[in-house]
């Protein structure tokens, strides 16, 4: 393997000491160019991967752990430089080697995959033909035996039917199958490091088990060292031999796996093991040991444990929401229209032409309760939870609300209706889920305006105060326009728009999804505070069951638009009865505890 | 492939029926006496009655329209009033001259502008992508007709360069025998290189007015969807494996990169075709533009009608080329067909 | 209401005017276009008291003279002062291009929000109508336009908001059809808004400057378009000075030298147009809530 890396004089010398660590780098300074002067992204980054080893680089957004990588491979964008230390891999000089060689290292030596594993790969040309150019790039293959070379690779990456799938195009290859060409893109010329910026951000948590463990297994195959960058804790727990954890471009901590967990000693490393979900510990588990930085500014709730006890022990009474029989259906996607099949006197049988996203599914949600809603994507639950919202119409079944059958009131009416201001929703993304145009105060005071009878003046601005600090929000920030405030902020910004009218249910949609751990631990909590406090039910649709039992009293997991299971979230995490439930259980990673 | 343009002639359908109602409308529908229009500006109130019988224009609408389009089925588009000349004969005779003259502006401008916005968007902050900046707002801010006064007056006038601008050959030279209707490609079939140098020469200027004003469009797409598919993450992909600058330019970058430019070229198209009317009447050239233009000058609406028809015909074909061009290179695109 | 239109209001003025500054300073080509925008609106609003010639008086003992201290652009072959028939005609270009703007701003503007947001029916006629119109050349489709309704400068100013009506169409309907379903829309009906309202009042600002910028793009292609229709004799009649038609009669001078009956029109034309295609780009700058900090 050596042998390859024989571009300067200097390498081929220094590569002769074999038992050195594979890649070193040392007091690494990477600063960008921006309009607004020099920014520093990485400072006196130090790191070691021996040969065969996995090493975690694990940190939240903005902390240099990508920046990091990609400076590895050179393949910063034109405003970031190399402002300081030093990169040795195999012996080379990183920073100082000539472009030429260091594409002759890319691919061949080291390579990467990425997020997103779909626009990772172009898209006009088929898959196959991308895996063999990188092969016919480091003389792998020749044209003669590139296909035959490119389906070898395509069926240790474990695709079926390689010989078909050669010809295919990205875009008709699901996201897990992607990253699976990626991963053969990367593995092309059995490279000795391979980089994976986190590789399985955005893909559902069976398929990401099963790519990370193909992963695991190829490296291992291989002899090959590996950086794997990643936000999730969990992730780099299960996988990794040694963890490094990055804050704000800096390094605060490296140790083997097995100790950072057990022993944490940077209070950064600690604080944000704690904000990692995990089986067995309770939502204030999350929040640092430091009572100063608690997320309800308002008096101290009860103890979780307690009130989740007498929320069980309660009996269940009052039936706040209850779905009987839902039914949503879609025209299958380029399927021919009714119109024009009618047109052309044929009629597909009906499950070619309709898409039954919710399958005939019931549940009820009692007043108080937090009922989790639990699936990959394309289960059905936001399908579901839009419906409850009535924001769409449901083919069949019925929806009572308090005692009053909603699903008879077509979603384009419900916002005149009087229970409009009972149900409301805090959205996945909180960017996108406020008005670029209006205040953080303005979109508060919108539901206010709308349905709370208030008509501006004194008495709304006291109002729009008290619910930010409710919300935790500082007074302030009111002022602010949504792009002046941070992921957290605007979180709580919709919050408060969402809890403004006193609603009896409020629908959680993935409202931590785009959020870093440290920022969701402290909003979950603050979820659970607020509803200790106004009595509200939450419907929270989820992907991560970890999260939704930390929140919920009780659990619905859905797949393919049907319920498979239901329960109390103790019973269905610690004993859950049905098959699929146990896989996505066992998929998580998580810290040991 | 068969399949996908089945669907797009589908697709072109539509549009020609739109462009049959438009045409007509024009005409029949909109305010004004239509009879009057046609007789011209020195007719009679006999000789506009007698029109009126002739077009049919004393019958109801619908019977008009279908009177219309069954003419339209059988070629028949009218006849001038000036010459006298049935209006479709004279527009096939006239459309080589601006077919040669359009291609050959676009052709030019493809080949410069393309280049261009790459290299633009490569050296991205160099001078040649302000060059290409400047010249992309400078180059749709000129109008087309204005270029080729200035270029008439440089190349002819000043430098002597340029033959005078009247026409697609000099009066001393005899039109090549007419195999495609272009005189370049025609000249070299007869083997008559002096007719050909002379025929270039005439079309160069012209030519070269039309490239200008195609140039700036063509070049800032590519330049902007060029920097926005470097920048995208198969290219960072593709870099990350190690590949060379060039297989990353060219396989990677450039083939997705020319998606949007042949769709822009549609609209280019579009500006093209309306220059290509101010362009000929600049340079005398005898296309269907000025032939349009003179009609219009002496309000005889039968070849202007006939002009905006056949254009549009063109106009749509063109686009169902484009749109084939398009399947050919997205495997997106033929996968919906 | 009070609470965001008595208080946030100025507030906000006064922010769009700091960043207005901000942005000129930061680019100064977008300043430049400011100042060129300024002559614009002078020269059409003050052009007929400010010239030292009667654009229309003719001297023929004076045709056809070269620029000089007199005749700062020359004189034209019936001796008129070519420098005062350039700014004169000022006025009446900028009027074709501001009105047919204003009518397509308006008509296209709403037929594509209400497109993209209602989406169905709505968006399929629309949709239609704006084909059928983009399956023309569109100066051709113009030419054809105003032979048929007439040759007068109103129809000029409708034949270039007829084809100009699928750009804005196209705009409005994707920026609409991309916020149908966002969630501060979906946040709005939440909140009890009716459709109606959510167009008006979380949508159409939310494009304002999307639009705004198409404006000032299209206010240049309005322009050339209308020169163009003169140029071929569509429209504006002599001896009324207007750029499009003078360079049409300085083009027969061209060949035998007399440059400047052509270059001066020729030359304000591609000021102005040059003028708002600058002034896009400026502005998008400006009104981009995203860029504003």
């Amino acid at each position: 393997m050596h042998g390859n890396v024989d571009v300067t004089a200097q390498a081929a010398k220094t590569s002769e000491t074999p038992s050195g660590p594979l890649l070193e780098v040392r007091d690494l300074t990477v600063e960008f160019a921006t309009r607004r002067g020099v920014v520093t992204a990485v400072s006196q980054v130090n790191l070691t991967l021996a040969k065969g080893e996995t090493l975690g680089i694990v940190g939240e957004s903005g902390s240099g752990k990508s920046v990091t990588s990609y400076t590895v491979m050179r393949i910063l964008d034109r405003a970031g430089r190399i402002a300081e230390g030093s990169i040795t891999f195999s012996g080379m000089d990183v920073a100082h080697a000539p472009e030429s060689a260091m594409r002759d290292l890319r691919g061949r030596e080291m390579s990467m995959i990425f997020q997103n594993p779909r626009a990772a790969l172009n898209p006009i040309r088929t898959v196959g033909r991308q895996i063999g150019d990188v092969q016919l790039q480091h003389v792998q293959a020749d044209a003669r035996n590139v296909k035959e070379k490119v389906i070898d690779i395509l069926k240790q990456v474990r695709i079926a039917r390689p010989e078909e799938r050669y010809q295919a195009y990205p875009f008709e290859l699901s996201g897990g199958m992607c990253q699976r060409i990626v991963i053969a893109l990367a593995l092309a010329c059995r490279p000795q490091l391979m980089i994976a910026d986190e590789p399985t951000t955005g893909l559902d948590v069976t398929t990401q088990k099963a790519v990370m463990d193909l992963v695991t297994e190829l490296t291992r195959e291989r002899g090959m060292s590996t950086l794997l960058i990643t936000h999730d804790l969990g992730l780099a727990a299960a996988y990794c031999d040694t963890v490094m954890v990055m804050e704000k471009g800096k390094v605060v901590e490296t140790a083997p796996a097995e100790r950072i967990f057990r022993d944490p000693q940077h209070p950064y490393t600690r604080k944000l093991m704690r904000a990692t979900p995990r089986p067995g510990i309770t939502l204030r588990d999350l929040l640092p040991e430091e009572p100063a930085v608690s997320a309800a500014p308002a008096q101290n709730p009860p103890p979780q444990s307690e009130a989740r006890a007498q929320a069980a022990s309660a009996p269940a009474t009052k039936v706040l929401l209850q779905v009987e029989n839902l039914v949503k259906e879609y025209p299958r996607q380029g399927a021919p229209s009714a119109f024009l099949s009618g047109l052309l006197g044929k009629k597909a049988p009906p499950e070619e032409r309709i898409f039954r996203a919710v399958d005939d599914i019931s549940f009820a949600v009692l007043k108080g309760e937090s009922v989790g809603l639990v699936g990959e994507s394309g289960c059905g639950k936001s399908t579901t939870s839009t419906i409850v919202m009535r924001l769409i119409d449901p083919t069949a079944g019925r929806i009572s609300f308090a005692g009053e059958d909603i699903s008879a009131i077509p979603a384009k009416d419900f916002a005149h209706h009087p229970m409009r201001r009972r149900i409301q929703m805090v959205f996945q993304d909180p960017t996108e889920s406020l008005n670029p145009r209006y205040t953080a105060e303005r979109a508060i005071a919108d539901p206010l305006l709308r349905m709370g009878g208030f008509s501006g003046g004194a008495k709304l601005r006291a109002r729009v105060a008290d619910l930010a600090e409710m919300v935790g929000l500082p007074q302030n920030l009111l002022e602010r326009f949504p792009h002046q405030l941070s992921g957290g902020q605007k979180a709580r910004v919709g919050i408060a728009r969402a809890i403004a009218l006193d609603p009896d249910l409020v629908i959680l949609d993935e409202p931590t999804a785009a959020l870093d751990v440290s920022v969701q631990a402290v909003v979950l909590n603050l979820l659970e505070d607020l509803k200790q406090r106004l009595g509200m039910s939450y419907l929270f649709v989820s992907h991560d069951l970890h999260v939704v039992g930390l929140l919920c009293d009780r659990v619905i997991v859905m797949r393919a638009g049907r319920i498979v299971e239901e329960g109390s979230s103790q019973q269905v995490l610690d004993a859950p009865k049905d098959a699929y439930t146990r896989e996505l259980i066992a998929a998580i990673p998580h810290p040991p505890v | 492939m068969l399949k996908l343009i089945g669907s797009r002639l589908a697709t072109a359908v539509p549009s020609l029926i739109g462009v049959v109602i438009v045409t007509f409308m024009l005409t029949r529908v909109l305010p004004g006496d239509t009879a009057a229009y046609f007789a011209g500006p020195a007719a009679t109130a006999e000789s506009i009655a007698e029109i009126r019988t002739k077009l049919g224009l004393d019958k109801p609408l619908p019977v008009q329209f279908v009177d219309y389009v069954s003419a339209l089925a059988k070629g028949d588009l009218g006849s001038s009033l000036s010459t006298g000349q049935p209006v479709a004969a004279e527009i096939s005779a006239r459309l080589p001259a601006s077919a040669e003259l359009t291609l050959a502006g676009l052709i030019l401008a493809l080949a410069i502008a393309v280049p261009f916005g790459i290299m633009a968007a490569v050296k991205q902050g160099s001078w040649v992508d302000h060059a290409c900046r400047l010249i992309t707002t400078a180059g749709v801010s000129l109008p087309v007709f204005f270029t080729g006064l200035l270029l008439v007056y440089v190349f002819y006038f000043k430098l002597g360069w340029a033959p005078a601008p009247l026409g697609r050959l000099d009066v001393f030279f005899s039109a090549p025998e007419t195999v495609t209707g272009f005189y370049l490609i025609d000249s070299l079939i007869a083997r008559d290189f002096e007719t050909f140098r002379a025929a270039l020469a005439q079309l160069a200027v012209p030519a070269i007015t039309l490239a200008i004003f195609a140039l700036a469009p063509i070049a800032r797409m590519t330049r902007a969807s060029m920097l926005s598919v470097l920048s995208s993450e198969f290219v960072r992909t593709a870099r990350a494996a190690g590949l060379t600058d060039t297989t990353v330019i060219i396989t990677y970058a450039f083939r997705n990169a020319m998606l949007p430019v042949v769709t822009t070229l549609g609209m280019v198209f579009s500006f093209l075709l309306g220059a290509n009317v101010l362009v000929e009447k600049v340079f005398a050239w005898p296309g269907i533009g000025s032939y349009a233009v003179e009609a219009l000058i002496t309000s005889d609406y039968a070849p202007v009608q006939g002009f905006v028809l056949a254009m549009a015909i063109l106009y749509v074909i063109l686009n169902l080329l484009i749109d084939i061009a398009y399947g050919v290179i997205d495997p997106r695109a033929r996968s919906e067909a | 209401m009070t609470l965001a239109t008595a208080d946030t209001h100025p507030r906000g003025l006064a922010a769009t005017l700091a960043h207005a500054r901000y942005v000129i300073s930061d680019n100064p080509v977008t300043g430049i276009a400011f100042g060129m925008f300024l002559v614009l609106v002078v020269c059409a609003l003050l052009g007929p008291f400010i010239v030292p010639y009667d654009p229309l008086a003719s001297d023929t003992a004076a045709a056809l003279q070269a620029p000089s201290a007199t005749h700062w652009f020359g004189t034209d072959n019936l001796g008129r002062d070519i420098f005062s028939r350039v700014i004169v005609a000022t006025r009446l270009d900028m009027a074709i291009a501001v009105f047919s703007v204003a009518l397509v701003f308006a008509a296209g503007g709403i037929a594509g929000i209400a497109s993209g947001f209602f989406g169905g029916w709505t968006d399929r006629i629309i949709g239609r109508i704006s084909d059928t119109i983009m399956a023309f050349p569109l100066f051709v489709l113009a030419m054809g336009i105003v032979a048929a309704l007439g040759n007068t400068v109103t129809n000029i100013v409708i034949a270039t908001a007829i084809i100009n009506f699928p750009l804005y169409v196209r705009v409005a309907r994707s920026e609409a059809a991309i916020r149908r379903q966002a969630g501060f829309v979906q946040a709005a009906r939440l909140t009890g808004n009716s459709e109606w309202r959510i167009l008006l009042t979380t949508i159409l600002p939310n494009i304002m400057p999307i639009m705004m910028v198409q404006m000032s793009l299209t206010m240049g292609y309005a322009i050339l378009n209308a020169a163009g229709l003169s140029f071929i004799g569509l429209g504006v009649r002599p001896p009324t000075p207007e750029w499009g038609i003078m360079v049409a009669e300085g083009a027969a001078y061209i060949v035998s030298g007399e440059w400047w009956i052509a270059l001066f029109p020729g030359l304000a034309l591609m000021f102005a147009v040059f003028c708002f295609n600058l002034l896009g780009d400026g502005l998008r700058d400006i009104v981009d809530p995203q860029r504003r900090t």
